[in-house]
């Protein structure tokens, strides 16, 4: 199996504070990971390290192949990479179908009149069909979280990171979350997920990762990292 | 069967705005064979003024780059199209493409290296250019040093048009000059609100109100956030040279302290555009004729009037953030520049 992401000793600090502390995983294509830790412990920035957002201190960062440790993140969205923000990050002013046109037309190098079928079909999976012509400033929460997992899936990604997009759920909303999170790994998509909504976690991914102060502290089996003494201690004894 | 889907920025207010647009622009455009001189002067200063206004509101408005040294681009090219005609004997009207070119040249430098600052820091940087260039074209002496310098005469009569303009409507050469100059500012403006228009309706137009939104996310979804800048800079600075050569060519006369005045040209423009709407095409149209009003309503006031002007852009600033445009469209939903793009289902 090819590997389609791989991170090298990346290291990352703000000041005396590590984020990432030479951090090394190997993707293979077509797996979903899911990662978790306590709050702080670096998972966001390990996002924002992986996408461009952020350039790491140290180490070295590989996309299909090519090191791109140095890359602009719009040169990572084009190479197949899509993102959502923890927090919402929607275009206000752009309507919801606006919104996915961007990254549909910018993240694909496609032209507005080829995508509108592509971006249309995403809104209904993501059920937000009924609301594609309303600005984005005016959405709810949920709406909100829809729309990230629904920009990031309009630009037909090979890797898609997901950052907390289950927080907040009913029980029904996550249900559905997690259908259309599945539907898109049987469809081929790469995964990586930071979720504190273990059992929607744990639903879908093949392997978990676990950070705790920017250092990875367990990588493996989901059902063997959660039952792990290190892990229980660390991070189930913050979140009992 | 699923359903198949449609896109379109097509809405009844934009069409009647488009139609009013048209007929507003044939009176205009006829507008100096019943109008007199003193309108037609006015008229020119608000064309001029909403083409700065309009391109200040591309940059900051959609690109965020809060340039306090548009005065830069507006000084170098009416300075460039003295020096054409002066050194060179170039027709002024003609020298007003090289206006536009010359601020164009500027601009490439000044981008490199302000776009290495960014907020506040940016801000002031290009305040820093402008005022550089400033100093350097006061010591030009062919085009009058730090004194400036007038048009000639033969420069003045042999403008392209005014022996025509004289015989069409009867009047004397510097009224020609007036309605000429007028009418340059007529196709500059509209050219200018149309280009920007068309633009925004383009994929590069939505990439750029993704970025006024959202920078960090508008990157992440594939927007070339580096490129965008460098175009508008790059186009403002083009438009706003052209302006720049426009209003003093009307002038007759230049001088360092009227081309580069950071208060002309880019106070009153940054008023402009907040009180009217920074983000929106239509923000600036209504900046512009608010701050018209009160400038002929408060000729007489002196310092006051700057004042009220800070007031005003005060409480606009506090009471109504998007502008009297923003206001009064969240309102209505009205667009008269209707860019959104609509999902609708083809039947």
């Amino acid at each position: 199996m090819t590997t389609i992401l791989s991170l090298k000793d990346v290291s990352k600090s703000f000041g005396a504070l590590k984020v990432a502390d030479h951090v090394s995983f190997d993707l293979p294509e077509g797996q979903a990971l899911g990662i978790i830790g306590p709050n702080g412990a670096g998972k966001s920035t390990l996002f924002n390290l992986i996408t461009g957002n952020l350039a790491p201190d140290a180490g070295r960062i590989e996309y299909l192949g090519r090191d791109v440790t140095r890359v602009a993140p719009m040169q990572r969205c084009l190479a197949g990479m899509g993102r959502s923000f923890q927090i919402p990050q929607p275009f206000t002013r752009l309507t919801v179908f606006e919104n996915l046109l961007v990254a549909a037309t910018h993240g694909q190098d496609r032209r507005e009149s080829e995508v509108v079928d592509d971006v249309a079909h995403v809104l209904e999976r993501t059920e937000l069909i009924d609301v594609a012509n309303r600005p984005a400033g005016g959405l709810t929460l949920l709406q909100r979280k829809r729309l990230e997992l629904a920009r990031a899936m309009a630009t037909q990604p090979k890797l898609l990171l997901l950052d907390e997009i289950a927080g907040g759920l009913t029980d029904a909303e996550c249900s559905a979350l997690i259908e259309t999170i599945r539907a898109l790994h049987s469809g081929g998509v790469t995964i990586i997920w930071i979720e504190h909504v273990l059992h929607a976690l744990t639903a879908v991914v093949e392997r978990l990762l676990v950070l705790d102060f920017g250092r990875v502290i367990g990588l493996g089996d989901p059902d063997e990292i959660m039952d792990s003494r290190e892990v229980k201690e660390i991070y189930l004894g913050i979140e009992v | 069967m699923t359903q198949t889907y449609t896109a379109s920025a097509r809405t009844r207010a934009g069409t009647l705005s488009g139609i009013a647009a048209l007929i507003l622009l044939v009176v205009a455009i006829v507008l100096p064979s019943f109008a007199s001189r003193s309108l037609i002067q006015d008229l020119f200063f608000i064309l001029t003024m909403l083409t700065l206004a309009q391109f200040w509101n591309l940059l900051a408005g959609y690109t965020g780059l809060v340039s306090v040294g548009q005065q830069a681009f507006v000084g170098f090219g009416a300075y460039m199209l003295f020096g054409a005609t002066i050194l060179w004997g170039v027709n002024p009207v003609a020298a007003l493409f090289m206006s536009g070119v010359f601020a164009l040249l500027l601009a490439i430098p000044t981008a490199f290296f302000a776009f290495r600052l960014s907020g506040a820091y940016f801000a002031i940087g290009t305040w820093v250019v402008a005022e550089v260039v400033r100093l350097c074209v006061a010591q030009w002496q062919a085009v009058g040093g730090g004194t400036g310098t007038s048009m000639p005469r033969d420069a003045r009569d042999a403008m392209w048009g005014v022996e025509w303009i004289e015989i069409l409507f009867d009047v004397r050469s510097s009224a020609a000059r007036d309605i000429l100059a007028y009418w340059l500012a007529l196709a500059l403006a509209a050219a200018t609100i149309g280009g920007i228009y068309w633009f925004l309706r383009t994929r590069r137009g939505l990439a750029l109100a993704a970025l006024r939104d959202n920078v960090e996310a508008a990157k992440s979804t594939g927007v070339d956030a580096t490129r965008m800048k460098w175009i508008v800079f790059l186009v403002a600075a083009f438009g706003t040279g052209i302006a720049g050569g426009l209003i003093f060519m009307q002038n007759g006369r230049i001088s360092p302290d009227s081309a580069f005045s950071v208060t002309e040209w880019t106070a009153f423009v940054i008023f402009i555009v907040v009180i009217g709407g920074i983000g929106t095409l239509e923000g600036p149209i209504i900046g512009v004729l608010v701050f018209f009003f009160l400038q002929e309503l408060m000729a007489d006031f002196g310092a006051v009037y700057l004042i009220v002007l800070g007031l005003l852009g005060i409480a606009i600033m506090l009471f109504a953030p998007t502008g009297l445009w923003g206001f009064f469209a969240k309102r209505t939903g009205i667009a008269l520049f209707p860019t959104q793009r609509r999902l609708e289902t083809k039947r």
